[in-house]
């Protein structure tokens, strides 16, 4: 009786935010797939969800399976440029913020503070400012061309669809987030391990990867996935830094989707698939870092 | 939250070794000295970052209209222009204050709802309790296109009665923020232990006094905290508030900057609203930071751990 009493307490303060999470949360995912698994409204073009799943329909999923994998298959080599634009952009960001986080975690000294303070900053810096910063380095006429032509190279038109642009815009602006999970991982590496190797004769190089770098295995994880889960549904960065058709990634093709009546139900269809893509990885994330912080305590 | 580690060793405390064996050898030997490529390699990592905005802020005080060539300062884009400024266009003044409206809205809304959340689903033990914990985080996690594309798609189909603009916006940004508190202040909640509450209750209060007077003050600086990072989360937003808007009079400053600039219509304009957003940001950082010091005052803790958990790290 007490005990309920108890529970009761708890279950009205946690109450409204389950109701919220039901509502706002749980049920938008089911409109999503009654309309991956709904039809089209013929005469309006617009979708239609079906909510019973025995009435299911797979006519979006076989116009899907035909965009990815058949003969006119235009969606597959999006796919196949989403993996690759961003496994290059997410090493890339490991291998800038790796040394930047380990050196402030280890090496600032009585700096830290200024290091951390320059390091956060683009956090705070709207997403939208840092890539608009770019787009006004890189036009024609702009510093980027300026600087390269002081070594009589001549200008490049970097926005106009380049490869390169898009993946520096990924880099850009995801790194920031990655490097502080780095920092915060790397940072609560007991210190007295690492004198230990030294006292035990291992040089500087030795000491990291028979220490460091093992103990920085879960940060480097969980940051990598920081920064892969937000690119893989990116499609402003790369609408800002090229807008062409032939850097488009897979979140650019749900976006256009979604604007484009007929097309809708496709969208959904891909944003389910995406998802259960990345369930695995999302659920290793949750479970990371549970443990983790369980282990903080 | 972790209790603050030793700080890093200072090398330069280090005694080196005796000068006489400090040959160029010996030097590279010590195995404490100061590991300058790693510094200048962090250096120019940070002026990467941060050089292309301080160009980006410069430009917004151009006085040409090229986002590219430095024509002369003007305050020309902040309110000289009767036309074009962000004061006298009204399509970039409605953007300053949507995105203020909305940041104010999802924060007040958002902040309460998670820490009751976080309170209850922590003490409530249960099969129903752990699922829903688990369905938050996921929501902390999940692409925000995806969740977008569950927001828009819900509100255009099921729910059609929010029509899209400002409602809509805040019903999505509220979910996809509350994480945000309930996530810290459990965080915080495992550290505290329920020590606190059981002498609260020891000496006769209630559960509600108890939660009133002993567990909210003592949970005040991660709700700060918490409160901070959704205010900043929602001046930075994009995504949603990109699938969420409907017209110009519902339109934040990101979608603005990033719809305008992809137009084609860019100008330095955009860079004076790119700066707006920046100062708000910088002055909730700063607020953030000062008050997190402040609500720590008793506590053992640092700068350091101040400045990280405001920008969400550790929570």
């Amino acid at each position: 009786m007490r005990r309920q009493k108890k529970n009761a307490f708890w279950i009205a303060l946690a109450a409204p935010g389950i109701i919220w999470l039901i509502v706002l949360f749980i049920v938008p995912f089911y409109a999503v797939l009654a309309i991956a698994m709904g039809k089209l409204d013929q005469l309006f073009e617009s979708p239609v969800a079906v909510w019973n799943p025995f009435a299911w329909s797979s006519e979006n999923l076989i116009d899907v399976w035909r965009d990815l994998f058949g003969s006119a298959a235009f969606a597959g080599p999006i796919l196949l440029r989403t993996v690759v634009y961003v496994a290059i952009a997410s090493l890339l960001s490991l291998a800038i913020g790796y040394p930047a986080a380990y050196f402030v975690a280890r090496f600032a000294g009585r700096r830290k503070g200024l290091f951390l303070v320059l390091m956060v900053a683009p956090f705070w810096i709207s997403y939208m400012m840092r890539m608009l910063a770019w787009v006004d380095l890189l036009q024609t006429d702009g510093y980027a061309n300026k600087a390269l032509s002081w070594f009589g190279i001549s200008a490049v038109n970097w926005l106009g669809g380049k490869p390169v642009t898009v993946i520096l815009g990924l880099v850009y602006g995801y790194i920031p987030y990655l490097i502080l999970v780095l920092y915060a991982g790397l940072d609560r590496i007991d210190p007295a391990l690492i004198e230990a190797g030294r006292d035990l004769g291992l040089g500087r190089v030795r000491t990291f990867m028979r220490i460091t770098l093992p103990l920085s295995r879960q940060p480097i994880l969980t940051g990598l996935l920081i920064t892969v889960l937000p690119m893989l549904g990116d499609y402003y960065t790369n609408n800002l830094l090229s807008g062409a058709a032939s850097t488009s990634m897979i979140g650019n093709l749900i976006q256009g989707q979604l604007g484009t009546p007929g097309l809708e139900g496709q969208g959904a269809v891909l944003s389910m698939l995406l998802l259960l893509v990345l369930l695995i990885p999302m659920i290793y994330y949750v479970i990371a870092t549970n443990r983790s912080s369980q282990a903080a305590s | 939250m972790t209790a603050p580690t030793a700080p890093a060793e200072t090398p330069a405390a280090q005694p080196a070794a005796a000068p006489t064996a400090r040959t160029r050898r010996g030097f590279r030997r010590n195995p404490w000295r100061h590991p300058w490529f790693l510094e200048g390699f962090t250096w120019l990592y940070l002026i990467w970052s941060l050089v292309p905005i301080l160009i980006a802020v410069l430009f917004s005080f151009n006085k040409g209209k090229s986002q590219a060539t430095w024509q002369g300062f003007s305050l020309r884009w902040y309110y000289k222009d009767p036309v074009n400024s962000v004061l006298h266009d009204p399509q970039l003044h409605a953007a300053v204050i949507q995105t203020v409206r909305l940041s104010v809205l999802t924060t007040v809304i958002a902040v309460p709802l998670g820490v009751a959340f976080a309170l209850g689903i922590n003490r409530w033990r249960g099969y129903t309790a752990s699922t829903f914990n688990f369905v938050m985080i996921l929501s902390f996690v999940i692409p925000e296109l995806i969740f977008g594309v569950a927001m828009f798609f819900v509100f255009t189909v099921l729910f059609t009665s929010v029509h899209l603009g400002t409602t809509a916006e805040v019903l999505g940004l509220v979910t996809w923020n509350v994480s945000w508190p309930a996530i810290i202040v459990q965080a915080r909640l495992v550290t505290l232990g329920r020590q606190y509450e059981e002498a609260a209750a020891d000496l006769g209060a209630n559960r509600w006094q108890a939660m009133r007077r002993v567990m909210l003050p003592l949970l005040g600086p991660a709700i700060f905290a918490s409160a901070v990072l959704v205010f900043s989360g929602v001046i930075d937003d994009f995504v949603i508030v990109d699938l969420l808007s409907s017209n110009a009079s519902n339109t934040p400053m990101s979608v603005i900057i990033y719809s305008t600039q992809h137009g084609g219509n860019g100008g330095p304009a955009l860079n004076a609203l790119g700066t707006i957003s920046l100062v708000m940001s910088f002055i909730i950082a700063i607020i953030g930071y000062l008050g997190y010091r402040w609500l720590t005052r008793g506590e053992r803790g640092s700068g350091i751990e101040a400045l990280t958990t405001i920008a969400g790290s550790e929570g």
